[in-house]
């Protein structure tokens, strides 16, 4: 059973192979997006993260969930030494680079608290696939081409494991390193890390890739993730245990 | 500042029907400063612009009338778009048009990580394998690649035509 739905401004899909699957199952996820995005979407004035940026909502007020996301978004950002930051240069809080991660995670765990061990999660091209695919086999992830919207340049066998991609298909358009005198940093088009879960790979891809060249250092010092980064000129370059995630049967 | 926005487009509406009316003509005239340059969306004055938080009002409807030259499309000028949303970011391009052609597309605002500081050291490079990347089959169960900017893109530009359009 498989379904896909536009929410949060990009293409959400489930797909749910075990059998007991309902239909009750998948949309049981898309409500959970459609609550997180009126929870946090910075686009909505009635959202309660555009409350508190107006100042109608006071901290003892912020819901359980807003607790557990700023919580983790300051957990972040002591991980990556004040890289990762949500607060914008008007003052006010913006957590979407950690939402999208967080949610998909959390939808992972709505379904297989309902029992299901074979499903993939893909929120606008990042995923976390679990057990096989219908033909019962590894999920079949393509990392998309940064050049060419249309094809695949790598193809890698998941279970179990979570995969985000960070990069931009606009050409011309440089990454800034605002401790490097605002030069542009190096020419990396795309960085997709897999990870234990989509909650990790997402969380760090984003940051990773905004250092360009030495994003894909950072990948490999961290313990569980993996990376292959494509730079402008079309070269790739993967951590040393990316390797296993690659398809045998691509 | 709708009202600003929608009197200026009037007179310079006027002020081409005068001249079309003179010479028939054509003459360059550049669209009101008001619809031509949103300074604080441009980069080049400022390279840390207002990250996506605020929704920028739709600009003023284009009141409908009469081409002054049925035969062109677009007036020449420099088009802004709206702001269109790509989830992680703005999208908002600037149309040039000259000679009724789309001459250059200009990036106001584009989704960026470019808001927080590099301070991680950068460890030794571990010797890592590269390569070139070559197309794959394409028989896959999912596609991951980085949050599509593409119809956000669409949006802006469209808007901006619209306010060309004679």
């Amino acid at each position: 059973m498989k379904k896909t739905k536009i929410l949060m401004g990009m293409p959400i899909t489930a797909e749910i192979v075990d059998d007991s699957a309902k239909q009750s199952d998948i949309e049981a996820v898309f409500s959970y997006f459609k609550y997180v995005d009126e929870k946090f979407s910075t686009y909505k004035s009635t959202s309660e993260i555009s409350k508190i940026n107006d100042g109608q909502i006071k901290e003892q007020e912020y819901s359980d969930d807003m607790v557990t996301v700023l919580s983790l978004c300051e957990e972040l950002k002591n991980k990556t030494d004040g890289y990762f930051n949500i607060t914008t240069p008007q003052g006010k809080i913006d957590p979407s680079g950690l939402v999208k991660g967080w949610s998909i995670y959390n939808a992972v765990q709505i379904l297989m608290e309902r029992g299901f061990k074979n499903f993939y999660i893909d929120a606008g091209g990042d995923i976390e696939a679990r057990g096989k695919n219908n033909a019962g086999k590894d999920w079949k992830v393509g990392i998309k081409n940064p050049f060419n919207q249309d094809e695949i340049v790598k193809v890698l066998g998941i279970s179990g494991a979570g995969v985000a991609t960070s990069g931009t298909y606009i050409r011309g358009q440089h990454i800034y390193n605002p401790k490097n005198n605002n030069k542009p940093a190096a020419g990396i088009v795309s960085l997709t890390v897999v990870g234990p879960n989509v909650y990790d790979a997402d969380v760090y891809a984003t940051p990773a890739f905004a250092m360009g060249q030495a994003g894909i250092n950072f990948i490999e010092s961290l313990k569980g993730l993996e990376g292959y980064m494509i730079d402008k000129d079309g070269v790739a370059t993967m951590t040393s245990g990316f390797q296993k995630f690659v398809s045998k049967n691509a | 500042m709708k009202k600003f926005i929608l009197s200026g487009f009037l007179i310079l509406i006027f002020a081409l029907y005068a001249l079309y009316q003179r010479g028939g003509e054509y003459v360059y005239v550049a669209p009101p400063a008001s619809v031509v340059e949103n300074k604080q969306t441009e980069p080049a004055q400022n390279p840390y612009p207002a990250t996506p938080v605020i929704n920028i009002p739709s600009p003023a409807p284009v009141p409908k009338i009469a081409a002054p030259n049925p035969s062109r499309t677009f007036n020449d000028g420099a088009y802004v778009g709206n702001v269109a949303d790509a989830y992680y970011g703005n999208i908002q391009v600037k149309a040039i048009i000259r000679g009724d052609k789309i001459i250059d597309v200009q990036f106001l605002d584009y989704p960026h990580d470019r808001r927080t500081s590099i301070s991680i050291n950068t460890r030794a490079m571990p010797d890592l394998k590269s390569e070139a990347i070559q197309a794959q089959s394409s028989n896959v169960d999912i596609v991951s690649g980085a949050t599509d900017t593409s119809n956000a893109f669409r949006e802006s530009l469209a808007s901006a035509l619209a306010k060309a359009k004679t």
